[in-house]
């Protein structure tokens, strides 16, 4: 994790445009931004689970993690829901729009560290983001990883984003791709049911796996036990937190867990160093 | 005759003043604007300006503020962008001027609390630079505190009431006169500008003996240096919820806490429409805003919200500061408008009976 680049980067924002905008769900959807200055953006290096500040003019700024892949080239992704007065006045930009942009803030996903282990992703609604950016960096370099155990959870089948990639990723080798939606619907081929359900069903080798883990604070815990249950070690336990995040530089306050600063001590801790304090609401 | 020097040498000088009722830290337009004789009783939910029969001229306990508001401002502006008629964003850095400051009278709690918002601002690799440039400006006049509130207890944080670092000067003010000490080259220049004789060993006892007796007169306390275990297994205490029941979330306690350093940024967009401006202001873990997360909040009660302030207050400080982030000021009380006491609800949570 601590390969994960850093930039203390209080701003100003750098200059950002849209070069894409795609539409993935009707309240979500991604931006692939471009920095406007071309030295910063070749510069520009993030790992995997770490995220970027974005300013839209006159707003203010939200916290987005990046669902591209480090290698590519043609902008940076972030998958967005359009839910607050930021991220809802986001939603309409169109590609060609400037925006500001910090970043990459906090640490990423310990990826370097997982060579040769299978590889268990637990997502629940649009935790699915932060991860999928593992889901290409391990689709990229699959023959550095196990198995890939992909399992997504929804509160409704309308909420699944991807679906595409889903099934796209299901038919590949020694890849295992498992969903449920609390509310199934019509023509819905995946799990009714939580998504603790699905760990009976996943083939892993707890031994030689790492589970990385994003989504509702309890879904994770209960995510955390079925996968300590099924004897995988704690120390091979990861997930990615969220809280406020106003400055990204670990000084507002805003998203203190006990006595860590998850914009800059996380997003992504191992379980041990949590799950004491996420064991009481209200931290 | 120091206000007179440090005016002369060019600092603006701050200085003891009454403003709404309170004695604060102000700016002194002439070198004996100093008043004399000021007092303040304090007790939970009570602040009362009163007379200092001696006419001494530091010989009251800390106002509601003193200096942080002079290195983290309440409220300033971080960035600012303007926006042309094509829609193209230009992004622009703001810096605060800050002029040389001289701030005189401030306490030995206050000086231990800046040590810890220099500790958070000015962190190796990542010095914020509106901090900074305020900070670096700042000459700090200490006083030993001879006369403590019933709302202080400096003494049990082990950082009072005489200071012991963190100053450029210090003085101690006895029935006839000060006991003036340098504690950096910058002080030590204004002291030598001033041509004072030398301090008899008699005074520099009597200071000694002010400081031990100004301990000793502290009516509360904290129950030790390092509570962080004792708090951190009482986190469903009943305790919580009496206290979420008598507290109002206010934030009057954070924004006197000389060491919290919580801040919001918000964007401040001009009415023309053609910039806007980033700015940061004091927050509050006490307000619905601080632990709002998209569609909602990790924080919704007050229980939680104290909760979160104590413990981050008395355990989360050691972890991240490696100390408390208390160091006995005492205003957290004296400002609660229901007079919630740290140091009580503090040993209510940390007692060794079994919880009821």
């Amino acid at each position: 994790m601590n390969d994960a680049p850093h930039a203390l980067d209080a701003g100003p924002p750098h200059a950002a445009t849209v070069v894409a905008r795609t539409q993935e769900s009707p309240t979500i959807f991604t931006l692939r931004l471009r920095l406007d200055d071309p030295a910063a953006q070749a510069a520009y290096r993030f790992a995997p689970g770490q995220f970027n500040m974005l300013y839209l003019y006159g707003v203010g700024e939200v916290p987005i993690s990046i669902m591209s892949d480090p290698e590519e080239r043609d902008g940076i992704g972030h998958t967005i829901r359009a839910i607050g007065r930021v991220t809802q006045g986001l939603a309409a930009l169109q590609p060609g729009d400037q925006i500001g942009l910090r970043g990459p803030f906090g640490n990423g996903w310990p990826l370097q560290e997982m060579g040769g282990c299978d590889v268990v992703l637990v997502t629940g609604g649009l935790g699915c983001a932060p991860v999928v950016s593992v889901i290409h960096y391990v689709l990229r370099r699959r023959e550095r990883f196990g198995k890939l155990v992909i399992i997504q959870g929804v509160k409704h089948a309308e909420d699944l984003i991807w679906r595409e990639q889903y099934d796209r990723w299901a038919k590949l080798p020694n890849t295992q791709v498992l969903v449920a939606a609390s509310e199934g619907g019509a023509l819905w081929p995946w799990h009714v049911g939580r998504v603790t359900d699905l760990f009976s069903l996943a083939r892993f080798n707890p031994e030689r796996a790492v589970a990385m883990m994003c989504g509702p604070e309890g879904m994770m815990r209960a995510a955390a036990d079925s996968l300590l249950a099924h004897r995988l070690p704690e120390s091979n336990l990861y997930l990615s937190m969220e809280r406020n995040m106003q400055c990204a530089v670990g000084r507002c306050g805003h998203c203190q867990f006990g006595s860590a600063f998850i914009c800059r001590n996380g997003p992504v801790f191992n379980w041990g160093k949590v799950k004491t304090l996420l064991g009481h609401r209200g931290f | 005759m120091l206000v007179g020097q440090l005016m002369q040498q060019g600092y603006q000088c701050f200085g003891p003043g009454v403003e709404n009722g309170a004695i604060v830290l102000h700016e002194l337009a002439t070198p004996d604007a100093i008043p004399r004789g000021l007092q303040a009783v304090q007790s939970p939910g009570r602040y009362q300006l009163t007379q200092d029969p001696e006419q001494r001229y530091f010989a009251w306990a800390n106002g509601p503020q003193a200096i942080k508001p002079l290195a983290f401002a309440p409220t300033e502006s971080l960035w600012r962008v303007a926006r042309d008629a094509s829609g193209t964003l230009q992004f622009s850095a703001v810096l605060p001027a800050a002029p040389k400051r001289a701030l005189i009278g401030v306490r030995a709690c206050d000086l231990a609390a800046l040590a810890l918002q220099d500790a958070h601002f000015l962190r190796a690799g990542a010095r914020d630079a509106h901090y900074a440039q305020r900070r670096d400006a700042l000459l700090l006049v200490a006083v030993q505190c001879a006369a403590p509130a019933a709302t202080c207890f400096c003494a049990s944080t082990g950082d009072g009431p005489t200071p012991t670092a963190g100053y450029d000067i210090a003085l101690a003010e006895l029935a006839d006169g000060f006991v003036v000490e340098a504690g950096s080259a910058r002080g030590q220049h204004v002291v030598d500008a001033l041509r004072l004789s030398p301090a008899l060993a008699q005074h520099i006892d009597d200071a000694r003996k002010q400081g031990e007796s100004a301990a000793a007169a502290q009516t509360r306390r904290l129950p030790g240096r390092n509570l962080r275990d004792a708090l951190m297994s009482q986190l469903e205490h009943p305790r919580w919820d009496a206290v979420a029941a008598r507290c109002l979330a206010c934030g009057n306690c954070t924004a006197v806490c000389p060491t919290c350093f919580c801040h919001a940024e918000v964007d401040q967009p001009a009415l023309s429409g053609e910039s806007s401006a980033h700015v940061r202001e004091w927050d509050s873990c006490f307000g619905e805003s601080h632990g709002h997360l998209h569609g909602f909040n990790v924080r919704p009660d007050i229980r939680s919200r104290y909760r979160q302030w104590l413990t981050h207050k008395l355990a989360g400080w050691h972890d991240q500061f490696g100390r408390s982030g208390c160091t006995g000021c005492g205003r957290c009380i004296a400002w609660c408008p229901v007079g919630i006491d740290l140091t009580e609800e503090v040993a209510a949570l940390t007692a060794r009976e079994a919880t009821p």
